[in-house]
This record gives structure tokens, sequence and C-alpha cells, in this order.
């Protein structure tokens, strides 16, 4: 049965494992407020609670990627690129790092430790991978995984995932992601171990739910709403905003072709030679300022990529919320019967149709042994369905309780990501723009000098 | 043949033909001003086709007014162009625009088309006009005052189709032998001809792809622009940022919209008048050839002792001045035709510079209008920041993070 808490089993506890090294007593300024809270100076082994637990400044790092070939499941050669994943801790005297783990992970051992987190945490807004396949590419980019740029923004990708988990109050406590950081053999084994795919719920369960849920929190809807409206427009953005990068590499680069042209002219031209030349290298300056410029831009349109994917994240919590709310509406549902069922016995008035209602006309009445016994059995179901029903609610009521407290952290974070995001973008803009005016005052001159 | 008291088939010393040229240059003593406007589309049961309003005024004696206006058609600019090229077949005569548009137009009327081509008719017959020779033409003359029925009829004056076609025949005959004996400094010139010819087309083909480059990215600038006010809708706390943002790309659209125009008025036709001028010039090079030939052939004849031995003397003698006024012709206006050049070119690549200047300008100042703070620290390396927030760098995460005690 999938739960709303996080089960203490999967929490990381002292004393379970090898401690990484003793706590620094006066640890020192955390300045996140997120960790903030009453911190164990000098003691040790103290029970952890939710919001007060030992600090260790840790780095993490995806610092490498590799190409490597190995075999897969089914006995094949395959070519796949391992990350290299280093954390390390930082001591607080002297600000100095001391590199305490370092392991290989690939792409797909990734996406298990993400799926493994998407069922055990439902309520909490998982952060996204980046994208598996190249997409919103323009002509100048490769949509191939094994592309070198590729690689490198997807590393970029992968750590901030890391990143992301390791900041997040709940899901930095997970075992199965410490293990993920330091255990390199027999990962795959312990997240399997646990059992999560089969604690998952099903796909075609989880659509019925959303279908035929009466009643969800309309919070819920109206977030789910708003993740399809977040998904559309950045799509469309993103989609515009490639088609716009290829025209202007298209603009920036054709003008290259004048500094090649200028300086076969400038060969035959006696006066205007110098201008000429000196011209076109300003043409070839122009030509070439777009590479980088794109380059960041990239950086940006990942930035609203993961916004994107955080959407289907958003989602998946809403529908984590119409399933609880869908199974609590078939169990009061179902308990509704049975009690008025139990009614109709007890009066012998008969509402609704009943099989037993037929065959009593059919067949005659039934004694009234096995009416009571019937009567019984009911009353056991109702006491029992009442109790479930009671459990489920309470269930739900977590649920959306602590959902509701992540999205909440999740819509701050995002604000302020975006904000950011679109900033950088802006301050971009403007930098091309300077650029622009300065090649164009140079080559100006030389053409005025012709 | 029309034979006015400028042309080169008299001969004149060159010494004179150059203090000519010094002194029709000169601006303030302009006296001859051309206009050309309104096209108007005229349907015949025939046919259809443009004219355009010529406007002349002047205040030389030559003319019997001071203030002409014609109507003309493409057909007569290219009886002008032809009668000019026979009058002085090494002058450099200015380029006509072509008769069709180069790619794919359907539609001969389209205004665009028609715009483009009246400019350069205008440019066409003002260049004529600062020609210190060309300027006293009197085909020219007769072209910018006769009525309709006066030029019909001094059109059909001159020397018949079958004439001109068994010039044009002897002409491709003879010019092949002409490039054998061609002169130092006309060979220089034609290989100048031939390379400026190739780059000025690269130039021309280049400028058109950087059009229609910068149209491509305007259209695609109008989509993007709406979509962050969209955005803006469904975020609270991001309105304001979209917004701005959705105006500097607004802003961007306007200013590259003025950039094309730009260039289209001041860099385009400009080029493009150049590679037509370049055709112009190999024919150039091709009719002093050809009279270069008729003079070799004749002394060759001469040499070989071929029939008509002594009336040879005499027409070598003239086709000897011929060919040295043909030759100092072609060498003065060619001097004329490269400064004109030179500064044509100049000016246009100034302005292409200037607009190019204006649109990043425009842009800049869009940008720094809106809510965006003059400095963010955007770094590019991945340097592991400590816990802090808002931490700038590419993954808006710090690199460390709190993990509890292990």
């Amino acid at each position: 049965m999938e739960q709303a808490s996080p089960d203490p089993e999967r929490q990381l506890q002292p004393g379970l494992l090898e401690p990484l090294g003793r706590s620094d007593a006066g640890l020192g300024v955390a300045v996140d407020e997120e960790v903030e809270g009453a911190r164990e100076e000098g003691s040790g082994g103290d029970t952890m609670t939710h919001n007060n637990f030992w600090l260790k400044k840790i780095e993490i790092s995806v610092s490498e990627a590799e190409k490597r070939t190995g075999r897969n499941a089914m006995n094949m050669q395959e070519t796949y690129t391992a990350y290299l994943i280093e954390t390390r801790s930082v001591e607080h005297t002297d600000g100095q790092s001391v590199l305490t783990d370092s392991l290989w992970r690939r792409y797909s051992e990734f996406e298990l430790l993400r799926n493994y987190l998407l069922v055990y945490y439902p309520h909490i807004v998982v952060p996204p991978l980046p994208e598996k396949r190249a997409e919103f590419v323009w002509h100048k980019l490769s949509a191939d995984n094994m592309d070198p740029d590729f690689v490198e923004r997807r590393r970029i990708g992968l750590e901030n995932f890391l990143l992301r988990i390791a900041s997040h109050p709940i899901l930095c406590r997970d075992k199965i992601f410490y293990l993920f950081l330091t255990q390199e053999g027999n990962w795959k084994e312990s997240v399997n171990e646990t059992g999560f795919q089969l604690k998952a719920d099903s796909r075609l369960k989880a659509l019925n739910a959303t279908f035929r849920v009466k009643n969800p929190d309309k919070r819920f809807t109206d977030l789910k709403h708003y993740s399809d409206e977040l998904q559309s427009v950045i799509s469309h953005l993103l989609r515009v905003r490639a088609r716009v990068a290829d025209r202007l590499y298209g603009v920036y680069k054709v003008h290259g072709n004048y500094g090649r042209v200028f300086s076969e002219w400038s060969a035959i031209e006696k006066e205007m030679g110098d201008g000429l030349q000196s011209a076109g290298h300003h043409m070839d300056v122009y030509a070439s300022s777009i590479d980088d410029i794109l380059e960041d831009e990239e950086h940006y349109a990942d930035q609203l990529k993961e916004y994107l994917f955080y959407a289907e994240a958003l989602r998946a919590v809403c529908r984590k919320h119409e399933l609880m709310q869908y199974d609590l509406e078939i169990a009061a549902q179902d308990l509704a019967s049975k009690k008025q069922q139990c009614e109709e016995l007890a009066t012998g008035t008969v509402r609704t149709f009943s099989l037993k209602g037929m065959t009593t006309k059919l067949f005659g009445q039934e004694t009234p042994e096995q009416r009571e016994a019937r009567i019984k059995v009911l009353e056991e179901q109702i006491n029992e369905g009442e109790q479930q029903l009671k459990s489920k609610n309470l269930e739900g009521r977590e649920f959306v309780k602590n959902a509701w407290a992540d999205i909440e952290r999740f819509k701050e974070q995002k604000n302020r990501d975006l904000k950011e995001a679109l900033i950088s973008y802006a301050v971009m803009q403007i930098s091309m723009c300077k650029k622009g005016i300065q090649v164009w005052t140079n080559a100006k001159e030389c053409f005025s000098k012709m | 043949m029309d034979m006015n008291s400028f042309s080169p088939m008299m001969p004149t010393s060159p010494l004179s033909m150059i203090n000519q040229i010094k002194f029709e240059d000169e601006p303030d003593l302009k006296d001859l001003f051309i206009t050309v406007d309104e096209p108007e589309s005229h349907v015949t049961t025939i046919e259809t086709f443009i004219t355009y309003r010529i406007i002349t005024k002047t205040s030389r004696g030559e003319f019997d007014s001071s203030e002409f206006e014609v109507r003309r058609r493409y057909q007569d600019f290219l009886w002008l162009k032809g009668k000019l090229e026979e009058a002085h077949p090494t002058l450099i005569i200015p380029p006509l625009p072509e008769k069709f548009m180069v790619k794919g137009m359907v539609e001969r009327f389209n205004d665009d088309f028609i715009e483009t081509r009246r400019k350069a008719l205008h440019k066409f017959l003002n260049r004529i006009a600062d020609h210190p020779t060309l300027t006293f033409n009197e085909d020219f003359k007769i072209f910018l005052t006769a009525q309709a029925w006066e030029l019909s009829s001094h059109k059909k004056q001159g020397p018949g189709l079958l004439s001109r076609m068994g010039q044009t025949v002897r002409a491709v005959a003879s010019s092949m032998r002409g490039v054998k004996n061609r002169p130092e400094e006309f060979m220089e010139m034609n290989n100048f001809i031939e390379l400026f010819s190739q780059k000025i087309n690269l130039i021309d083909k280049i400028s058109q792809r950087i059009y229609k480059e910068e149209r491509e990215y305007f259209d695609e600038m109008k989509e993007y622009g709406p979509i962050h006010i969209l955005w803006s809708a469904s975020e609270e706390d991001l309105v304001d940022i979209l917004k701005d943002v959705a105006s500097c790309i607004d802003r961007c659209c306007k200013a590259t919209e003025k950039r094309m125009s730009g260039l289209a008025e001041a860099l385009l036709p400009v080029v493009h008048e150049y590679v037509l001028y370049s055709e112009m010039l190999m024919g150039v090079m091709k009719r002093r050839d050809q009279i270069q030939a008729e003079l070799d052939s004749k002394v060759e004849a001469l040499t070989y002792k071929k029939a008509d031995a002594d009336l040879l003397p005499e027409e070598i003698g003239k086709l000897e001045d011929k060919v040295e006024c043909a030759n100092n012709a072609l060498k003065a206006d060619w001097e004329r035709w490269k400064q004109n050049m030179q500064n044509d070119i100049k000016l246009a690549f100034t302005d292409m510079a200037e607009e190019n200047i204006h649109y990043y300008e425009q842009v800049y100042s869009g940008g720094k209008q809106g809510s965006f703070p003059r400095k963010v620290c955007w770094k590019r390396e991945r340097v592991p920041a400590t816990l802090c927030r808002g931490g700038k760098k590419h993954c808006l995460l710090p690199a460390t993070a709190c993990l509890p005690h292990l």
C-alpha cells in the first residue's frame, strides 16, 4: 500500500550506516533557510527528526563523461556514456574539500533512481532528469546522443538533478539516494530489493481514477491545469526560440562570406584595397561571434526545459491525489451500499434491486437464521469498511497536507529560478547588442576610409 | 548616323576631352534635372505595359523649353541605350535594369518589381545626364523631350534591323581576333573587369541572402514575443519580467524591419547596378576590341596585298584615328567610372554599417529600459559554489548541499 509519509526504513538513521566523519562542532552558518533549525553541536548520535538534523557540508559534482562500450541485457555490444559523480565533504575550518566518494553511473541508473523516488515519495514534486533525446534542435545542434555538446549539456543537467535532490529537505535523506552516491556495485540490486516496482500504481488504474473521481481537491485540479499550461507554453517557446536561433545564425554567418570576398577583391583594388581588407576582417569577427552567443542561449533553453519537465512531475502528484481520492470515494460508496443492504435486510424492505430479492421471489423467502447470518456478515464488513474509510481519509488528508507543503516550496523555487533565467537571457541579449555595436562601428570606420 | 559635335567619331584630342570631363562633373554647374515617377499601367488589345513619367528641368540653350514632361515605357529606354552604344561604342553606358526578374517572378507587374525598376530607370537617366559626353547626345535629348508620336517616327530612322544584325555578326567574328593585339593597359583593364565582375556578383548574392535571412528572422521573432505575454497570464509572480522580455523582443522586431529596409534602399540597388555595370564593361571591352580588329584586318590585307590595295592606306588612316579615339574615350571614361564606383560602394557599405549600428543601439536601449538589473554575474565556469541563496551559475543551484550526517 502506498504511504503518504516516508517509510522510516528508507530514511537514514544514525548508526545504521558508517558515518562519513564526525559531526563538526559549531559547523558554522548554514545560510539556507530550508535547513535552518536547531542543530546539535558537539554531541553525537542523536535521533533525527524532520527539522533537525546534523549538517555536514557536502559537494556533489558530475565532473566527467566518458564513452564506454559494454554488453547489454541481450548480450549485444552497445555504446553508452558514463558519468563520474564525485562527492566531497567540506571541512569547515579551512574550507578545503576532501574527496569522499567517486563512482561512475550511466543515464539509465539515474532513471532508475528517479523512478524509485517517484514511487516512494508520491507527495513530492520529484526533480526531473535532463532530456533523454535532444529535442527542440535547430540545424547546428546535433540530435545525436553521442554528440559532445549534447553530452556536456547532459552532464550539467545530471549534476543539477542530483543537487536538487540533495537540497530537498526530505529527498536528501533517502538511503537509496545516499547509496547512489556512494555504492558503485550492487546499487541496482539494492534498489530492486526495495520492491518499488511492485508498489508503483498501475497506469491504467491512475487513468481510470482521473476520469472517474468526483470530488478532487480543487487546488489539485487547478494545479493540473496550471501544469498543462506551463508545459504547453514552454514547449511552444522553446520551439520558436530554436527557429529564431537558426535564423540568427544564418544572418551572422552569411556576413562571414563578405570577409572572404572583400579579401579577394582587395587584391585588385589600389585605393580601396586596405579598407576592404580590414572591413572583411571585421565581417569575419561578426560572423564568428554568434557561436558563443548561441551556446549561452542553449543553457538558457536548458533551464526552461527543466521546468517543462517539472510540469510532468506536478501532474504526477495530482494523479496520485486523484487516485487516493477515487479510492476513498469507492470505499465510501461501497460502505454506503453495504449499510443500505444491511438496513434492508433488517427492516425487510427491498428498495434496491438485489439478487437475493429476486431469488426470494422466485424460490421463496429465506429463513430467519439465514437472514441473521447475512446481517452479521454485513455488519462485520461495515465495521471493517468504516475503519478502512477512516484510515484512508487520514491518509488522504496527510497526503494533501504534505504534498501541498512541497508544492508551495516548489512554487517559490520555480519563481526564483525562472526570474533569474529570464533576467540572464535579457542580459545575454544586451551583451550581444554591445558586441554588435562594436563590430559594426569598426567596420564602418574601415568602409569610410576606403 | 547621328553625329553630334562630341561624338568620338570626330577626331578630337584626348586633352580637350579631359578638360571637358573636369568641367562637367562639378555639381553646382549641373543644368539638367531628371525625375522618373508615376508608373501607370496601360492596357491595349495586344498587350499590357507600364509607362513611367519623366520630368526634365533644364537651363540649357539647346532645349526648346525649360521643362518637359513625357511618358516612356521600358522599350523606349532599351532603344535609347542601343543608340548610345552605337554612337559611343567605347564609353561606359550606364546599365538598364533587367527585363525580367531573375528569380521566379510570376507577376510581371508586382508592386515591388515596378518600384525597383522605377528607381533603377531614374538612376539610369541621371547617370547619363551626369556623363560629360553622353549628356549632349541628340537621341538622349529627343528621348527626354519628344512626344510619343515624334519619338516613334524618330525611332524608325537610323540603320535598319538587318544592317544592325550584320554588324553584330562582324563584331563577333572580329572580336575573336582583337584579343591577340590588345594593348597592355587594356589587358590590365580586362583582368580587372573579369575579377571585379566575379566579386561583385558574389557580393550581390551575399547581400540578397542576408536580406532573405533577416526577413525570416523577423518572421520568427514576430511569433516569439507574444508567447511571453501568453505565459504571463498563468504566472502571477513573473508577469512583469515576462512582459519586459516580450517588449524587448518587440523592439528588436521593429529594429530588424528598419534594418532590412535600409539594406534594400542603400546597399542592394547599388550592388546590383554594379553587377549590371560589370556586364556592360565586358561589352565595352568587346566593342573596343572589335574596332581594333577592323583596323588589324585591314592592315593584314595590306600586308598580304589583297584587293583594293590603293584604297587601303586611306581606310587604314581613318581606322587608326578611330582606334585612337575609341581607346582614349575608354581610358578617360574608365578613370571616371572607377572613381564613381569607389564612391558608390564606399557610401553603400558605410550606410549599411550605419544601419547595423543603429539596429543594435535600438535593441540595446530597449533592453536597458526594462526592469533588468544592470549587472548580473554570469559565470561560465562551473565553480562549485558554497551554499548560497540564488547561486549564480549555470545550474541555478549551489553545488554544495547539506546532507544529513551519515
